[in-house]
């Protein structure tokens, strides 16, 4: 494979694996199951400096280390989540705000993580970077079948209910306040997942990687896919990890960019781009039965 | 018949005003029972009440005399009730059939980790369909809410609480905003429901339809119970047609 790609290909294709996982986990949350997460990037965060603290500081091998770190970003999420998701509709929001600025704030302050001039030389995982890459892709395909599989449990059902109307949720006996849980859960869990793997691709790593601006990019992925389409935030997530790369000025503006494209989203499309062609699709068929009728008429 | 759902000493007050006060009543098991009162009455809260969704300030609701008061509202579902509310809120991404094909899987949505291995839906569908029939809109079954008129929404609100298998049928104002006829079919409904066994607790201002269909009705006004028994018996006491008269007067001058 190393001569059909070349080292720059092999790079930015783990950089979208990790983009992809990092979209459809803020998607179990925002877009299967209706919570706005302001600070998603934070429990990317959380899951690249536990898996750096247990690679490089305590020499656990990469896959352990992952998978620990999966699971501490799924443990600070329950305990976020706890503590927000039982108060008030829109609270969650306000809180993984606070989450955002929190992590970088008490990152910057650890001299252990590096503070502010964050941490290098994170431990290469062995794999060689085609090796690295095949298989973060294999998990961002993991992890688009698992979100397969959530939308057609009863789990995946739950969520949408949710997402439509709580207060019919809880009419027809859903523990509203539990499954949220659940989602932001398992979303900050496969957040952390994708923190490790940036983590020992990039090598080195910053509080600020893993800020606000990070956190806006990801939810105004998931809103212009779609809020909820799987299909449509894998394809946000490469388009919009790909346009700083081509267009230079995108990348310096990247808060106005990403802010602008969030706000036009929800002010003109907010059932995304899944929502357009949907109801292109729906347009086209309804003109192909009026002709279909003008045809029989004639 | 022996009380399936008890509301004790029940008060309920938003700020300093009373909307509830000291309200008891029974509701016996295979009762169609009807709660009446003129526009702020209490009714509404006292439905509220029961499925936890305003907090009484003191009193006691037992369902098969297991309090419930404690219970959140989805526990309070999951124990028995099975609510219909007076603003139809269907789920707005299902269909008719989805709305109440996802309520039927009670079951399966209990808590996520069971939830997240359940896939089979086929039961749910099955149950679904006859419910829709029942209620008279399987016609409508692929329909999205915003594409029928709210006399089929009202009904989807029965059939959805019905999925639920529920002990008493909470039915608030089912019959509002419909036209007599459509009253009049959905009221022979619930009464056939009545008479296939459910107990019902009906709240409407339809006083014709309560009239002709309920067994038992409770009167409430000002927040307090003022009559209670056999719809002509009730009707006939001087304090509920005060009330009733004079709030008709009251609307008359406004």
């Amino acid at each position: 494979m190393e001569g059909l790609l070349n080292v720059y290909q092999i790079s930015l294709l783990t950089t979208l694996a990790v983009a992809v996982i990092m979209a459809l986990s803020l998607n179990l949350i925002t877009g299967f199951c209706g919570q706005i997460s302001l600070g998603h990037a934070a429990f990317q965060g959380i899951g690249a400096y536990m898996a750096e603290i247990l690679t490089k500081q305590a020499g656990f091998d990469f896959a352990s280390a992952t998978l620990i770190a999966v699971l501490f970003s799924a443990g600070i999420g329950f305990l976020v989540g706890l503590a927000s998701l039982r108060v008030r509709e829109d609270f969650l929001a306000i809180t993984t705000m606070g989450v955002a600025f929190l992590f970088v704030g008490f990152v910057n302050q650890q001299p252990r993580l590096g503070a502010e001039e964050g941490i290098a030389n994170i431990p290469d995982p062995g794999l060689g970077a085609t090796g690295y890459m095949v298989m973060a892709l294999v998990l961002a395909l993991l992890v688009a079948l698992f979100s397969v599989y959530v939308r057609r449990t009863w789990l995946g059902a739950a969520f949408g209910s949710i997402a439509d109307d709580e207060d019919t949720a809880r009419i027809v006996g859903i523990d509203v306040a539990r499954f949220k849980l659940a989602a932001f859960v398992m979303g900050t869990g496969l957040a952390g997942l994708a923190g490790s793997i940036y983590a020992h691709q990039v090598k080195i790593i910053q509080a600020t990687d893993f800020g606000f601006i990070p956190s806006i990019t990801v939810l105004s992925i998931v809103v212009f896919g779609g809020i909820g389409s799987i299909v449509g935030v894998i394809f946000a997530a490469v388009l919009l990890t790909m346009l700083p790369l081509w267009f230079q000025f995108i990348g310096d503006y990247k808060l106005l960019f990403y802010g602008g494209l969030l706000f036009l989203m929800m002010r003109f499309a907010p059932q995304g781009l899944a929502g357009l062609i949907r109801s292109g699709l729906d347009a086209m068929r309804r003109d192909k039965r009026n002709d279909a009728r003008v045809g029989d008429a004639a | 018949m022996s009380a399936i759902l008890n509301i004790r000493d029940i008060t309920v007050r938003f700020g300093g005003v009373v909307a509830v006060d000291n309200v008891n009543f029974d509701v016996p098991d295979g009762q169609l029972l009807g709660l009446i009162g003129p526009n702020g009455a209490g009714k509404t809260t006292v439905m509220r009440a029961i499925t936890g969704i305003v907090s009484p300030e003191k009193g006691e609701i037992r369902l098969n005399g297991a309090p419930l008061h404690h219970l959140p509202t989805h526990q309070r579902v999951r124990a028995g009730l099975g609510l219909s509310q007076q603003l139809v809120r269907p789920f707005r991404s299902m269909s008719l059939v989805e709305n109440v094909r996802f309520t039927a899987g009670y079951a399966k949505t209990r808590g996520p980790l069971g939830a997240l291995v359940a896939l089979d839906r086929s039961a749910e569908a099955r149950r679904a369909l006859e419910l829709l029939e029942r209620v008279g809109i399987a016609a409508q079954a692929d329909a999205r809410p915003d594409e029928v008129p709210l006399g089929v929404l009202k009904r989807l609100e029965v059939a959805r609480a019905l999925a639920l298998d529920p002990t008493v049928l909470l039915l608030d104002e089912p019959l509002a905003g419909l036209n007599s006829e459509e009253a009049a079919t959905l009221a022979d409904t619930i009464r056939a429901l009545n008479g296939e066994g459910f107990t019902i607790l009906l709240i409407e201002h339809n006083l014709g339809e309560v009239m002709r269909i309920c067994d038992r009705l409770v009167v409430l006004d000002n927040g307090r119970l003022i009559g209670e028994g056999a719809p002509r018996d009730v009707m006939a006491e001087p304090t509920v047609r005060a009330a009733y008269l004079g709030t008709e007067a009251s609307d008359a001058a406004a």
